[in-house]
């Protein structure tokens, strides 16, 4: 074992002096390399940031929401559902949520209104007052006027004094949000209380016991559809990983790019190599140690375009906000949340990066290799 | 589904090796015909010279492989998240009927990746390549296993529908259920103990033993694979639920999970290189020693063997301090 580490250590350290004597061209090489790295890795850590934070703002959500259907489509909750529902034996906290979109017409924006949840002490509105997201402070400029005036859907204007601006690091759920009392939530939709809830919320006191409660509910209520937050959890995970996933096969082209530069970089071996080579069988190096040569300066080459690679990754879509794919994978709209990336990197990822990146590069540089090292030397020193 | 970044990288992985499992393959079949060591022919040198790039290939895919394996679980765990019903990997790999036989593919080529690098390695140390029919042989032999394994897992990544309600672990690990896994975890926990511990610490010695000859080695062979089988039987009816704190949950996957400190990963990737080891050094004490390796052969297998005896050594006391560290009272 000895002797086998001691022979790697010499032939690492011949292989550090002959990439060093052919700087220029391992340069180019180790760049395009870092470039495709960065580009993949850029992708994957954006993704998973995402997920993260998705699954972060979920934590807070409902275990499960239950609403109304009226022909397929999204209905109001009548009122008396939420006594129905506060009778399951593990629900609690059932309480029936008034929330609705509302178009800005004056700037082209979308506005989630919402009242907010009775155990939610911290965000309570008074009448005539209202709570709102940063984005929407900022677009509607209130800090000027301190009001917020808003032409409801009845052609009636609504003038509510901000209360507050909700804080810049919970942007990402509160962009567009606008909170009101339920009063003014019901005057400016024009709903009476008899008309129900938009939807009903409930916590389930053992989260094991989830799956058993939907049951009740469905059983209760069977026209009802029924979201756990485990559901929204899952398409999030699954609409992230698509969209990572499907960028990540577009940049395949540029992978494969990459395996042919490899490969062509590997075969045009230069007359000095040639001789290099030539010269080491000469002195007693076998095949096998020149094969095991050209490996370890693949390998190194791929080890400091992962380091550099996954460096500039890091950089780019936790420091610079990921600006080169954000359109792609955040999705856009007017009032699109400012917010900062958690710096999440789980070692699959790491792993999966090097799965698809040093596998070809290698594969793809071993016929050259090869080539070069069953080269007879009388031919190449001639 | 398929759009996932760690699907992709499997099965960009299992696709290349496929295709060099079967290009090695074609050239182990003209190998096998025209080998002839004495022989100075054009075609026998056109032989040895490929075999460098065929074996170097292979060794690149092989150890690929056995990180895959790793990928595989580890990816498997992660989805559990996107079926319902899923608590880990188990119930990911229930979500289609592909997904359990591409498991045990995937840890059939770990073994034979294994199995195969230990005979090359054997071969590469030979001046006049000693083994290297007998290399080809069971790259052959064990080509169907890298095909089966590539197309299962395509046909396994291919079929996810997340609209499946898969099973949970708990529910197929239970003593009281049918299949092959309730029988898995109905074991005796004093029994499944006594086997894990005593068999671990048989083979350890019988690794380790310095002047083990030929038959012994391949006995230490076949019983490090009767072993494997039985500890795993063990982990699942005993140590899992020691390391879980509860009687009855049993699966062997959740020992993977974070919140149990990835004591899995502690525990099979010792069991599974120490058998891939005694399973490598036994086939390659029944293929003999050639007169070249007279000396380096042995000693090549004493030193394989040791590294097995600690890997056991370090298994069972894995297991034991899992056990230890438990509240739970299963014997007694």
């Amino acid at each position: 074992m000895r002797r086998w580490l001691g022979r790697q250590l010499h032939l690492v350290d011949f292989t550090l002096g002959a990439l060093m004597r052919r700087k220029g061209r391992n340069f180019m090489l180790l760049t395009v390399y870092t470039l495709v790295i960065f580009m993949l890795a850029s992708v994957m850590f954006l993704g998973s940031a995402l997920r993260h934070e998705a699954a972060t703002a979920l934590k807070g959500a409902p275990e499960v929401t239950v609403q109304n259907m009226v022909m397929g489509r999204h209905a109001l909750s009548p009122p008396e559902w939420v006594e129905r529902l506060s009778r399951i034996r593990g629900a609690r906290n059932v309480h029936g949520r008034l929330w609705g979109y509302f178009y800005d017409q004056a700037n082209g924006a979308n506005y989630t209104l919402m009242v907010p949840p009775p155990h939610a002490r911290d965000i309570a509105v008074r009448e005539g007052e209202t709570v709102i997201g940063a984005s929407v402070a900022r677009l509607r400029e209130v800090h000027r006027t301190g009001y917020l005036f808003l032409l409801s859907p009845a052609g009636k204007l609504f003038r509510l004094k901000v209360a507050r601006t909700l804080p810049h690091r919970s942007e990402l759920l509160s962009a567009d949000l606008v909170l009101l009392s339920e009063k003014d939530f019901r005057t400016f939709f024009n709903l009476k209380p008899r008309d129900g809830f938009t939807d009903i919320a409930l916590a389930v006191r053992n989260s094991n016991e989830v799956p058993t409660v939907v049951n009740k509910i469905t059983r209760i209520l069977p026209g009802a559809r029924v979201i756990t937050r485990e559901d929204v959890l899952r398409t999030y995970e699954n609409v992230f990983s698509w969209r990572e996933g499907i960028v990540l096969a577009m940049l395949a082209a540029a992978l494969v790019a990459f395996a042919i530069f490899a490969f062509d970089k590997a075969s045009g071996l230069s007359a000095e190599e040639r001789r290099e080579i030539g010269i080491l069988k000469a002195v007693g190096w076998e095949t096998s140690d020149i094969i095991a040569m050209k490996l370890w300066e693949g390998g190194i080459v791929s080890a400091f375009a992962l380091v550099f690679g996954v460096a500039a990754a890091y950089a780019h879509v936790f420091l610079l906000d990921a600006g080169l794919l954000a359109p792609v994978l955040k999705g856009w709209a007017v009032l699109y949340p400012d917010f900062s990336l958690t710096p999440v990197i789980d070692r699959m990822q790491l792993l999966t990066l090097a799965f698809v990146t040093v596998v070809p590069f290698t594969v793809a540089t071993l016929v050259p290799v090869w080539k070069a090292a069953i080269t007879d030397p009388d031919i190449v020193m001639r | 589904m398929i759009f996932d970044p760690p699907i992709l990288a499997l099965l960009l992985t299992s696709g290349i090796t496929a295709a060099v499992w079967l290009a090695a393959a074609g050239f182990a079949v003209r190998l096998l015909r025209h080998w002839d060591i004495r022989s100075g022919s054009g075609r026998q040198i056109r032989l040895e010279r490929q075999t460098y790039l065929v074996a170097t290939a292979l060794k690149i895919v092989m150890v690929a492989q056995m990180a895959a394996l790793a990928l595989f679980v580890h990816n498997a765990d992660r989805m559990a998240i996107l079926f319902t019903g899923a608590m880990c990997a188990l119930g990911t790999l229930n979500v289609n009927e592909w997904g359990m036989p591409a498991f045990l593919a995937q840890m059939g080529m770990f073994l034979a990746a294994a199995i195969w690098l230990l005979v090359n390695r054997a071969d590469e140390m030979g001046r006049d390549y000693p083994h290297t029919r007998a290399k080809y042989a069971l790259l052959l032999a064990f080509a169907p296993l890298a095909l089966a394994a590539a197309a299962l897992q395509w046909l396994y990544f291919l079929n996810l529908d997340p609209n499946v309600i898969t099973s949970c672990c708990s529910k197929l690990f239970t003593p009281e259920g049918a299949g092959v896994q309730a029988d898995l975890s109905a074991m005796d926990p004093r029994a499944a103990l006594a086997l894990l511990f005593g068999g671990s610490g048989l083979l350890a010695a019988l690794a380790a033993w310095p002047r083990a000859g030929r038959w012994p080695r391949v006995a230490a062979g076949i019983l490090a694979a009767l072993y494997f089988t039985g500890a795993v039987a063990a982990i699942i009816s005993a140590v899992a639920p020691y390391v879980y704190e509860t009687p009855n949950h049993h699966c062997p996957f959740c020992l993977l999970k974070p919140q149990y400190g990835f004591i899995g990963y502690l525990l099979y990737l010792p069991l599974f290189v120490a058998t891939a080891l005694l399973l490598g050094t036994g086939l390659l004490a029944a293929l003999g020693t050639p007169a070249s390796l007279r000396d380096a052969q042995p000693a090549f297998m004493r030193r394989v063997g040791c590294i097995a005896a600690i890997l056991y050594v370090s298994f069972a006391a894995v297991a034991l301090y899992a056990i230890m560290r438990s509240h739970l009272i299963l014997i007694g």
